[in-house]
């Protein structure tokens, strides 16, 4: 029983449960004072918000785990959610409807990989920072899409598509089971596969992993290339919960919730660790904050200043704990 | 080995020359645009330019600061949104109230930065992203998230419009003025020095004796205050306190400091530099507009984003060969 | 004579961990005085709250007979305290006239610097110790030598009456090192007090009038430098009887016992951009070549040239495999390890388990369908941590908790469970206790007679005399000549360095 005790003890990760206890206050504070909050409606609401930024935040954690950062990440959510229609409205996918939806899904991602080998190149073989290599998309990026729509708002009606955002499996949305499924792929990749060990090893201690033969610069763009992927996927459900694609929108401030979701999860900025469960548990907790401000008639723009509270407060007791 | 003060353009582009290309893209720029429209050179042109970029070149110089130490401010943006708002509540007491309050409520969340930065040990990029969101949501909250109209009874609106000495704007007056007082300050105070010097290797200043924590403060009320002036440009500018405005302009400085040639993780770079890495970013914007007007192409302002990444990539392209090649000689 | 400097009853710890302990040291105006003492010794503690980086415990110093209370570097400065580090102290990015007048320029009316002047005086200064440089350039364009001058040159600017020099010599050949020692006679001739700290003997009788020597965070001696013998140095640095080490060694390495094998690396003229300038060292199996040498002869640069860390700009290295080394990953594969001296900076990932450091390197072959193969790796990690009985809570224990001692074994163990052929290794035995150390020495010793070949750099000479079959000496990044054991002696080692030294300046 004690060692039983111990071993708890000892797996146990003080961030992480920071962030829980925060999770249950929060839960806690609804259920006394939001109205109708134990009501399917709000779970469901809260799913389908959360979902982007969940998937963006599992993408952002594997890249700081190696010690970097993906700025580009709202960039390439508009990128990829700009397409999409340009793609399934195009003549070629109005005369082949299925293989148009299936282009219309691959292609972004495709072009969001692309931008993810491309983010990658640039901090491995040309050695520049993280933060400035992906602003190169940061400020391109969103640009591109407005120029390949013109800056319009593309709206659509095509069931299927929009089944991405607004379907429902079990009763619940897909999205939520498409986060969980993402989660649990990349909790197999970080704990139990080659790949998810050499990535750790590269942020724990980039030198030393070199050293142990480990490919370091491939290792590094495959986390760019996943984030940027996830990224895409993201954008898409945003377009597929709106019925309506606008890039100037989409995924806007997604970088800031992104990295704010991982770090509160635990995640540490210099790299070594990637809680995957801890950035859904971030995203939730970003979230369920909007929401509670919301539901009790705060404004939108106090929840920014709440946000800013939580990111300083999370990194400030990872720094504190480090010393 | 020879002893010499004088100019070596060969020496200069080989060692510390990184401020070179913009200096000669500014040159080509311009030329291309005088050759190529007729209203080009002409002193409205100049004039609206300057005008409506002095707060990108004021964030820019400030935003220099922060990155020569090896920090970074994000928060720029939204600290000129807020102080927008600020400058138009208070402008009917006069411009002489605006345009320092604005300032005040800048350097107070450049404080903030730096006590995030140097009391809490917090990393430059989270702090300040912290801070962004926070004067984001505070623009919109003291705003009630709608532009603050501004006093038009006040002096305040002469700001962008009377002339200085009948000459120039009193916008890009006081930009100047700002310019050349940090440029003296980076080159020729201590404070300035100890700048240079912990971007170039905080522990080795502080070896010397240097006051590291005073410099990085320094840098972080300097942003600050810049943003507050930059907000009190944007509130002239459009003659309302614009709560929504300065969603990525921290990004753009950053571009204009790069451009620049000032190196990412500090100790090396110039204000010069950064005003023509600024008024670069800017001119690509100014030709577009000048080249939709001819109407042989018809490029979109989205472009601008695309040229602007298109900048970026190159620039930082060239740094990191200039970089390897200096760390090389280093070794 | 009036002590400039006098230290009295030192004590500091870290962390509940003792690293000075009623420690003495008494500095004479315009003498200089040796701090010499093993790694941990507490050398760089002492020099460190000297100058104000660390605050001490308890203790008393003292400054021309009043008291100093110093508590940050800069007040260090101004009370004429300057340290030369080896590295950190100066800005490489900067002109050397700003790493020489940095936060004590001279101004002009307006209060602003005056940089006319700042750069006069900056060669004024330098032009004193013969050197000639621009000044206005960056000081990181210039070789190590003018970088230490410059920092001198900063120290008597500032007019400091104790100059302290932290392994100033290390990374300097010797016409440098010649420079150097002209520079510090000067500087005593004008009074100034220099605090030195080295790594090598011969140094001391070179340059230095008095010696205190360090051990286990105490003053053990101080002596007038010409009434000593090196012997008696190291074993007061030692801590043991003199004729002891004569007769017995300190390692548990012995060279010269079996048969080499086949070759199965060579080096042939190895340049590099690193310093290496003809570097030539061939390894056979079952025997372990020594690198010999000064810190910054080349040895750790030849060693990361073979492993395919640094390119070659010239020679070659051929593996009996007959494939080019290009990266580490490569290496690995052709069965190669590398144990690298800075064990906190190039070996373990501190975040991770015991169990998963181990395995880092073998990952590869620990794949089974994209993952890895657990129930194999914790085998494997068992077997490696009884076997070279590393003591950790267990496995799952992250690695930065663990001694210096033990995190040298666990990393040992990820190089053995490659099962290599050749094994690098750079300093295995620094910084670690006595016992971990002759643990470490017999495991090598071990694996060499099954088979095992090692590339042994160590700076201590009696390992290498003692542990190698061959050593191979290098100087200024070439190899110039080799030591055969059994026959090679501590004197001869370091005659064949000295020798090839006097044959350089000649």
């Amino acid at each position: 029983m004690t060692q039983a005790l111990a071993q708890l003890q000892q797996r146990f990760d003080p961030s992480r449960h920071g962030a829980l206890v925060a999770l249950a206050v929060i839960l806690l504070f609804n259920l006394a004072v939001t109205p109708n909050f134990l009501q399917a409606q709000t779970l469901f609401v809260n799913i389908s918000q959360v979902a982007t930024i969940a998937i963006v935040a599992m993408g952002m954690t594997l890249v700081i785990a190696t010690g970097g950062i993906d700025l580009s990440v709202g960039a390439i959510m508009a990128l990829a959610g700009a397409l999409a229609p340009l793609i399934f409205l195009s003549d070629f996918a109005t005369a082949n409807p299925a293989l148009g939806l299936l282009a219309a899904i691959v292609v972004p991602i495709l072009v969001a990989l692309c931008c993810g080998v491309f983010n990658g190149v640039l901090v491995t073989y040309l050695n520049v920072q993280p933060i400035v290599a992906t602003l190169i998309f940061f400020i391109s990026g969103r640009g591109l899409a407005q120029v390949l729509t013109n800056g319009n708002l593309q709206t659509f009606s095509n069931p299927s598509f929009s089944y991405l955002g607004t379907g429902k499996v079990l009763g619940l949305p897909f999205q939520g089971w498409l986060v969980l499924v993402i989660a649990l792929v990349l909790f197999w990749v970080v704990t139990r596969s080659v790949f998810g060990r050499q990535l750790l090893a590269v942020g724990g201690n980039e030198r030393a992993a070199r050293l142990a033969g480990i490919p370091v610069n491939r290792v590094k763009i495959g986390a760019y290339v996943i984030c940027a992927g996830l990224s895409g996927l993201a954008g898409l459900i945003v377009v597929a919960i709106n019925s309506a694609s606008d890039a100037a929108r989409i995924g806007t401030l997604m970088e800031l919730d992104a990295i704010a979701a991982a770090v509160v999860g635990g995640t540490l900025l210099q790299g070594g660790r990637a809680p995957i469960f801890g950035a859904i548990l971030g995203a939730v907790i970003i979230q369920l904050v909007k929401y509670t401000l919301l539901a009790n008639g705060i404004a939108d723009e106090v929840a920014l200043i709440a946000k800013a509270g939580i990111i300083i407060a999370a990194v400030y007791l990872q720094q504190a704990r480090k010393e | 080995m020879a002893d010499t003060n004088t100019f070596d353009l060969r020496r200069y582009l080989k060692g510390g020359g990184h401020s070179f290309g913009v200096w000669a893209a500014l040159v080509i720029v311009v030329l291309f645009g005088l050759m190529r429209y007729d209203n080009f050179g002409g002193a409205y042109n100049i004039s609206s330019f300057l005008n409506y970029n002095a707060m990108f070149i004021v964030i820019s110089v400030g935003m220099c600061f922060v990155i020569l130490t090896g920090g970074i401010d994000l928060s720029v943006g939204s600290v000129a949104a807020f102080t927008s708002v600020v400058a138009a509540y208070l402008s009917p007491y006069g411009i002489q109230v605006a345009l320092p309050g604005a300032v005040l409520a800048g350097l107070a969340i450049g404080g903030l930065n730096a006590f995030f930065v140097v009391a809490m040990r917090i990393p430059p990029f989270i702090a300040t992203l912290a801070t962004m969101l926070g004067a984001k949501g505070g623009a919109l909250v003291i705003s009630g998230a709608q532009t603050i109209a501004i006093d038009w009874e006040s002096n305040f609106t002469k700001l962008g419009m009377e002339k200085a000495f009948g000459l120039l704007p009193w916008t890009i007056v006081i930009t100047a003025v700002v310019v050349v007082a940090l440029w003296i300050v980076l080159e020729f105070t201590s404070l300035g020095r100890t700048v240079l010097a912990v971007g170039g290797g905080e522990d080795a200043t502080m070896m010397m004796g240097l006051g590291v924590a005073r410099a990085k403060v320094f840098v972080y009320l300097l942003s600050g205050g810049c943003g507050g002036l930059a907000g009190v440009f944007l509130a002239s500018g459009f003659g309302a306190g614009q709560p929504l405005e300065g969603v990525g302009w921290e990004l753009s400085a950053i571009a204009s400091v790069v451009v620049g040639g000032t190196l990412l993780t500090g100790g090396m770079g110039s204000v010069a530099a950064t005003v023509a890495g600024a008024l670069l970013l800017g001119l690509v914007f100014n030709i577009l507009n000048f080249e939709n007007g001819r109407g042989v192409i018809s490029l979109s302002a989205y472009w601008q984003m695309v040229i602007r990444g298109g900048f970026l990539f190159a620039v930082i392209l060239l740094q990191s060969q200039l970089t390897t090649r200096t760390r090389r000689a280093a070794e | 004579m009036n002590d400039l400097i006098q230290m009295t009853g030192i004590g500091k710890s870290f962390a509940g961990i003792i690293a000075l302990q009623n420690t003495s040291l008494a500095i004479r105006p315009g003498e200089v005085h040796a701090i010499i003492g093993q790694n941990g010794a507490g050398k760089s503690t002492l020099i460190k709250i000297l100058t104000g980086v660390y605050r001490r415990d308890e203790g008393e110093v003292r400054m021309n007979g009043k008291p100093l209370a110093i508590s940050t570097p800069r007040e260090a400065q101004d009370a004429g305290i300057a340290t030369i580090y080896q590295e950190l102290s100066l800005v490489p990015l900067r002109s050397v006239t700003e790493n020489v007048v940095m936060g004590y320029e001279p101004r002009n009316r307006l209060g602003l610097i005056d940089w006319k002047a700042a750069h006069a005086r900056t060669r004024e200064i330098l032009a004193r110790f013969g050197v000639k440089v621009d000044v206005t350039r960056q000081l990181g364009s210039y070789s190590t030598a003018i970088q230490q001058l410059v920092a001198i040159a900063r120290a008597v600017s500032l007019e400091a009456k104790l100059v302290i020099m932290d392994e100033a010599t290390s990374s300097l050949d010797d016409q440098e090192i010649e420079t150097l020692f002209s520079v510090v006679r000067n500087l005593r001739e004008s009074g100034v007090a220099v605090l030195y700290i080295s790594h090598f003997l011969d140094e001391l009788y070179r340059i230095c009038d008095r010696v205190t020597i360090m051990r286990d965070g105490r003053t053990v001696a101080t002596h007038d430098v010409a009434q000593t013998t090196k012997l008696g140095l190291v074993s007061e640095m030692l801590g043991r009887d003199a004729r002891e080490i004569q007769a017995v060694g300190l390692t548990a390495l012995s060279g010269g016992h079996g048969q080499p094998g086949e070759v199965l690396l060579e080096a042939q003229d190895m340049r590099s951009r690193t310093g290496l300038r003809g570097a030539s060292v061939t390894v056979r199996r079952r025997e372990i070549v020594g690198l010999g040498g000064l810190l910054g002869s080349g040895r750790t640069e030849a060693a990361r040239a073979i492993f395919g860390l640094d390119p070659l700009t010239g020679g070659r290295v051929v593996h009996h495999g007959g494939v080019r080394i290009d990266n580490p990953a490569q290496a690995i594969a052709l069965g190669m390890g590398f144990l690298t001296e800075d064990r906190k900076a190039d070996g373990i990932i501190p975040h991770m388990s015991v169990r998963e450091n181990i395995s880092l390197a073998l990952l590869p072959r620990l794949r089974r369908l994209g993952a890895v193969d657990r129930a194999r790796e914790r085998k494997l990690a068992q077997h490696y941590i009884d076997a070279l009985q590393i003591k950790t809570a267990g496995m799952e224990q992250p690695i930065r908790e663990l001694s210096g001692g033990n995190q040298q074994k666990v990393l040992l163990a990820r190089w053995l469970a490659l099962e290599p052929e050749i094994l690098i290794l750079d300093e295995p035995t620094r910084g670690v206790d006595v016992g971990a150390k002759f643990e470490i020495q017999s495991i090598i010793r071990k694996q060499v007679a099954q088979g095992l070949a090692v590339l042994l750099i160590s700076s201590e000479f009696e390992e290498l005399v003692e542990g190698a079959d061959r050593i191979v000496v290098l100087q200024d990044g070439r190899s110039v000549s080799e030591l055969q054991n059994p026959g090679v002696t501590e004197d001869a080692l370091i005659g064949a360095i000295a020798h090839q030294h006097e044959r350089n300046v000649a």
